[in-house]
């Protein structure tokens, strides 16, 4: 990734709805051209905040700055930004063309240049000919593409995308997800995307911000994110993960389950307590002698692409997903390798 | 299967009270006393003579003044729900309530308090005496008549209206105003647009009674024969002549169920669903 420059900054912003706090203090900086998701649970205030940056919030304390002007003076209809709405939010009683030209008719833009645009726009989400349709005759998945046609063709500085994915099947979320990269490349805008599905958040951003609570767990590339999460909340809501408690002797070795492991980990106290997270595709089933530890197998799940293996080891289930099959009852080793155990500092029990 | 049951008593009901009556109209419409007693023969003299010239006039004052009241209950009752609608919760169902209030006393009680009000001692020329104003002739005009059917008719505008505004999506109002649209712009390209199914049931169930009221014309508007309605009513019970009467009465009906036709032409939503449409 280019280092771009910060195009959004938030300091300090709290939200308070009656009394109940929304946001506790978010600090971030959104570059140019990044597409950032805003990852987490229901009532994370993953909303509240894209509802901010759009104008149809105001926050109780803290600052928005947009290119440097404060943007909380700004009302919604005069920002350089565009939403595309959770539910769509088409106007019934126009039609896809009126839809699209909602924005540029309020600018007074000549109708021709209005109709070269819509027709642009049109093909930009494959969806030319559509014109005179009515959006009731629309399916969701034609409806999320007029909706994101309506909020581009404004050309925005930054585009908020609040959940536009989750009333669609898993097929077209796949390939929308596929699309919406390509056109945020294409376009070079910058997209700020909400989301509870990481996977979504995965495949699509530049920058993951995990959001539980109110307040920023962690913010980073993806690849960080699913690979070093921060803490317990982090390692849970990005995927699975056994989480294990552990001590840290010394820098780069860590102890679990009776053993010592090498790590990559380094920069704790000696004899820290911590936890110890590792993902269930990075351990392996191996014959009892060569594991590190040993354990008894538990449950077999066939997934698909893995079977999901649920080993016991003492009392603690690990979960593996592995792609050959182990019979229940057998006991089993099961061996990680250093640069997939991950440690992070103790969560509490 | 058994819930198709549950509607027979209404059935029944109808069947006696609103068809059987209609056919009854229909058929003393279209028939007239033969030479013996007792017998009846087939005429439509009945007709001819409503639509003679000064019979098709009452119709249209009528409807003039039908017109003008759906027109003064729409321009009254559109800012009304609308500031409804923009109140806190609670506000609004009280404010609702009050709108209905007026509504459990009955009509004839509520027309004669205005006559009170208007009439040539009244409390409107006695406040408008005390500050030195000249008297007023306000009762038994057109005005009387119009104020009468205003007054009576807006909550059935106001109420469909109301409704309407409240259903439009906030997400809507959302889009428009992220998509640039001023809060005036907003209320003109989307949330009026979207609550004209409220304005026509709103103005279908002001014009309809308002087009076949009797009582109000006849208190207020001093019984001539100001109003179609008023000319049905002396048919049967002054004249006695039930077969002209009910010939003016299918004629109203014509007429209005032409003008409801018209008006749900412009009703952008009663092709596709059964909402916003006349409730009878």
């Amino acid at each position: 990734m280019l280092q771009k420059k910060p195009l959004i900054t938030i300091r300090n912003l709290t939200k308070e709805f009656d009394g109940e706090v929304v946001l506790k203090g978010i600090d971030l900086t959104i570059h140019q051209n990044e597409f950032v998701t805003l990852l987490g649970p229901s009532g994370c205030g993953k909303t509240t905040l894209l509802r901010i940056l759009g104008g149809f919030e105001q926050p109780s304390d803290g600052e928005v700055r947009f290119e440097g002007i404060d943007l909380t003076q700004i009302p919604a209809y005069k920002r350089e930004v565009n939403t595309v709405f959770q539910k769509y939010a088409l106007f019934p009683h126009l039609d896809v063309y009126e839809n699209i030209a909602f924005g540029l008719r309020l600018k007074k833009v000549p109708e021709a240049a209005i109709m070269e645009k819509v027709n642009r726009m049109l093909s930009l989400v494959k969806l030319d000919g559509f014109q005179k349709r009515s959006i009731t005759s629309l399916s969701g998945g034609q409806q999320q593409r007029i909706a994101i046609a309506r909020a581009l063709i404004n050309q925005p500085k930054v585009l908020l995308l609040d959940e536009p994915l989750g009333a669609l099947d898993l097929k077209l979320r796949q390939e929308m997800q596929y699309e919406l990269k390509e056109m945020q490349k294409e376009l070079g805008i910058t997209f700020i995307f909400v989301t509870h599905d990481q996977e979504e958040a995965l495949t699509m951003s530049d920058t993951i911000v995990v959001l539980n609570e109110g307040q920023i767990q962690q913010k980073g590339c993806p690849v960080d994110i699913y690979n070093e999460p921060n803490n317990r909340f982090v390692a849970n809501f990005i995927g699975e993960s056994n989480i294990v408690p552990g001590v840290m002797p010394m820098d780069l070795r860590v102890a679990f389950e009776g053993q010592t492991f090498h790590c990559v980990d380094r920069g704790f106290r000696q004899n820290e307590e911590v936890d110890v997270v590792i993902r269930p595709e990075d351990l392996q089933i191996v014959p009892e002698r060569e594991g590190a530890f040993t354990g008894v197998v538990d449950s077999v799940i066939f997934k698909g692409v893995h079977y999901e293996i649920l080993v016991m080891v003492g009392d603690r289930e690990y979960v593996v997903h592995a792609t050959k099959s182990a019979s229940i009852g057998s006991k089993v080793g099961l061996f990680v390798s250093p640069e997939d155990i991950h440690v992070m500092k103790w969560g509490g029990a | 299967m058994d819930t198709k049951k549950l509607s027979y008593p209404y059935l029944v009901w109808i069947t006696l009270t609103i068809l059987v009556p209609m056919l009854l109209i229909f058929l003393y419409s279209i028939i007239e006393p033969g030479p013996e007693p007792l017998t009846f023969q087939f005429s439509l003299a009945h007709y001819l003579r409503a639509l003679d010239g000064l019979h098709l006039q009452v119709l249209w004052g009528s409807f003039v003044i039908a017109l003008a009241s759906t027109a003064a209950c729409l321009l009254i009752g559109y800012p009304a729900a609308w500031f409804i609608s923009r109140l806190r919760a609670r506000s609004q169902s009280q404010v609702i309530l009050l709108l209905m209030m007026p509504m459990w006393i009955n009509m004839l009680l509520r027309s004669y308090a205005w006559m009170t009000i208007l009439s040539r001692n009244g409390i409107l020329n006695s406040v408008l005496a005390f500050f030195g104003l000249p008297e007023q002739n306000l009762l038994y005009t057109d005005f009387a008549v119009i104020l009468g059917m205003v007054y009576n008719f807006l909550p059935f505008m106001i109420l469909p209206i109301y409704t309407a505004i409240l259903k439009v999506d906030a997400n809507l109002v959302d889009a428009a105003r992220d998509l640039g649209a001023s809060p005036g712009e907003t209320f003109l390209k989307v949330i009026f647009p979207l609550s004209i199914p409220g304005i026509i049931t709103g103005i279908t169930m002001v014009f309809l009674p308002s087009m076949s009221s009797f009582v109000i014309p006849q208190l207020l508007g001093g019984g001539q024969f100001l109003m179609i309605g008023n000319l049905i009513e002396r048919q049967y019970l002054l004249t006695g002549n039930w077969h002209f009467g009910s010939a003016l009465a299918m004629l109203l009906m014509a007429f209005i169920l032409l003008s409801v036709w018209l008006m749900k032409r412009f009703d952008p939503k009663s092709m596709d669903s059964g909402e916003g449409v006349i409730p009878w």
